[in-house]
């Protein structure tokens, strides 16, 4: 019998250590609060992490358990601390366009080995990357992005891993889900297998690994 | 002369011009005040990059969904007839054309369309740079329109004849709308359309770093009544 559902947060968390790559789903709603909790008091550290930005893991960064951050926008009201080890050089810091990330994100997840987009072409954003001229237009090559973890956060799931989202709290979690070598849902509910009708499947089993229920989403910036 | 528009009555202004059944974006600042005035009567659909096709005004107090945000992660509503998608599917929508106007601030836009809006210098070792969606919208909307007041904060203009700052993107703003003035970007240049009741041409082209002509049928710039 296929059982995804893990029966508490270090099984969830099962081989996520030290200098582990982590994909981060949410922007504003839908951020993996309960995992990244967990992360903090499992005293993970020396991360890359890829994100939207900085608000959704502000208490990784105050713990300074992150090593390089590849985000779009580094900036929010919870920001100072990756702003004060940016500046003194604890933090590698790489940025792409938000569009840009997403798509690369995408692109690991659906094995394609990267792409060109008209994003960022004549901004510093193309320094240093090919460019193609496609029907008159200059289009700059990005490459994919995969990560050994996701950790999303879903609406509902069951036992299989198919997973449903709750309005904006979608966001990058689709995409990321498809881009981790392991992928961890944290879900309001777990729900009985067949419960979720497969014309609402968002999230199609396979991509999901490990199912943790955490009920409503208590997500605080501190 | 009459007395400069504040930023609620540029917005309303560039609100004007959207026309029924547009779909648009609205960057952080002032664009996003266009949300809670725009023009009555017209379904203009309203697209928040993180994954909401239909955003409505922010909720009254006690009715608010935490899982209901706009890419600001300000709390918003939805209006009837609204879809949620993923962020990758929003930015497919963004570069691929599907966006009728992307309403977006700037610290300078050139007259040949070069929008420069993200950073003040990548020298700057105080401020990690951050870009966010303005990159894509810039390149992948079909019209970019600009909010911004007509002088920075220490007079200089935000018109100029190229971007000292590094680019958003090049060639991609159509109409810049300021406290003083509605600019167009054209072919032909900088082109003067609605001028603020008591400014001549001079005293907008003495704030003007590029160089302007003026429109033959050039309005006295609207405002809200």
């Amino acid at each position: 019998m296929i059982d995804k559902v893990v029966r508490g947060m270090a099984e969830a968390l099962d081989g996520v250590g030290d200098g582990a790559s982590v994909l981060i789903g949410g922007m504003g709603p839908g951020i993996p609060s309960s995992l990244i909790d967990g992360v903090l008091e499992a005293g993970i550290g020396e991360l890359t992490v890829i994100s939207n930005g900085t608000g959704s893991i502000a208490k990784l960064l105050d713990a300074g358990r992150v090593r390089k951050l590849i985000c779009s926008f580094p900036r929010s009201v919870t920001g100072e601390s990756f702003e004060r080890q940016w500046r003194a050089g604890k933090i590698d810091l790489e940025i792409s366009p938000q569009g840009t990330l997403s798509e690369r994100v995408r692109a690991g997840g659906a094995g394609i080995g990267g792409f060109f987009t008209r994003t960022g072409a004549g901004t510093p954003m193309a320094d240093g990357k090919e460019t193609r001229v496609i029907d008159g237009e200059t289009y700059v090559f990005e490459t994919p992005i995969r990560a050994d973890f996701a950790l999303i956060r879903a609406d509902r799931a069951d036992r299989w891993g198919n997973l449903t989202y709750r309005k904006a709290g979608r966001n990058w979690n689709p995409s990321m889900a498809m881009a981790g070598d392991i992928t961890v849902a944290e879900v309001r509910a777990v729900v009985p297998l067949g419960d979720i009708d497969p014309d609402a499947v968002v999230t199609p089993s396979l991509f999901v690994q490990r199912v943790i229920e955490v009920g409503d989403a208590t997500w605080t910036a501190r | 002369m009459d007395r400069p528009l504040t930023r609620e009555e540029i917005a309303w202004r560039a609100g004007q011009d959207i026309p029924e059944g547009a779909v648009v974006n609205l960057g952080f600042g002032v664009p996003l005040l266009i949300a809670e005035r725009l023009p009555e009567g017209r379904e203009i659909l309203l697209h928040s990059e993180n994954g909401l096709l239909g955003m409505g005004p922010a909720p009254k107090p006690g009715a608010e969904d935490p899982d209901i945000m706009n890419a600001g992660a300000e709390m918003c509503t939805v209006v009837t007839g609204a879809s949620f998608f993923a962020h990758v599917d929003s930015f497919a929508m963004i570069r691929g054309g599907h966006i009728d106007i992307s309403m977006l601030g700037a610290y300078e836009v050139a007259e040949n369309g070069d929008l420069a809006n993200w950073s003040t210098g990548l020298d700057d070792t105080e401020r990690a740079p951050a870009i966010g969606g303005a990159m894509d919208l810039a390149r992948g909307a079909k019209r970019v329109h600009v909010l911004a007041m007509h002088n920075a904060k220490d007079g200089s203009p935000r018109i100029v004849q190229s971007c000292q700052y590094p680019l958003t993107a090049p060639a991609c703003v159509n109409r810049v709308y300021t406290d003083i003035a509605v600019v167009d970007i054209a072919p032909e240049g900088a082109v003067l359309r609605e001028l603020l009741d008591g400014m001549s041409f001079d005293d907008v082209q003495a704030r003007t770093g590029a160089i302007l002509t003026l429109a033959p049928d050039c309005a006295p710039l609207r405002r809200p009544d």
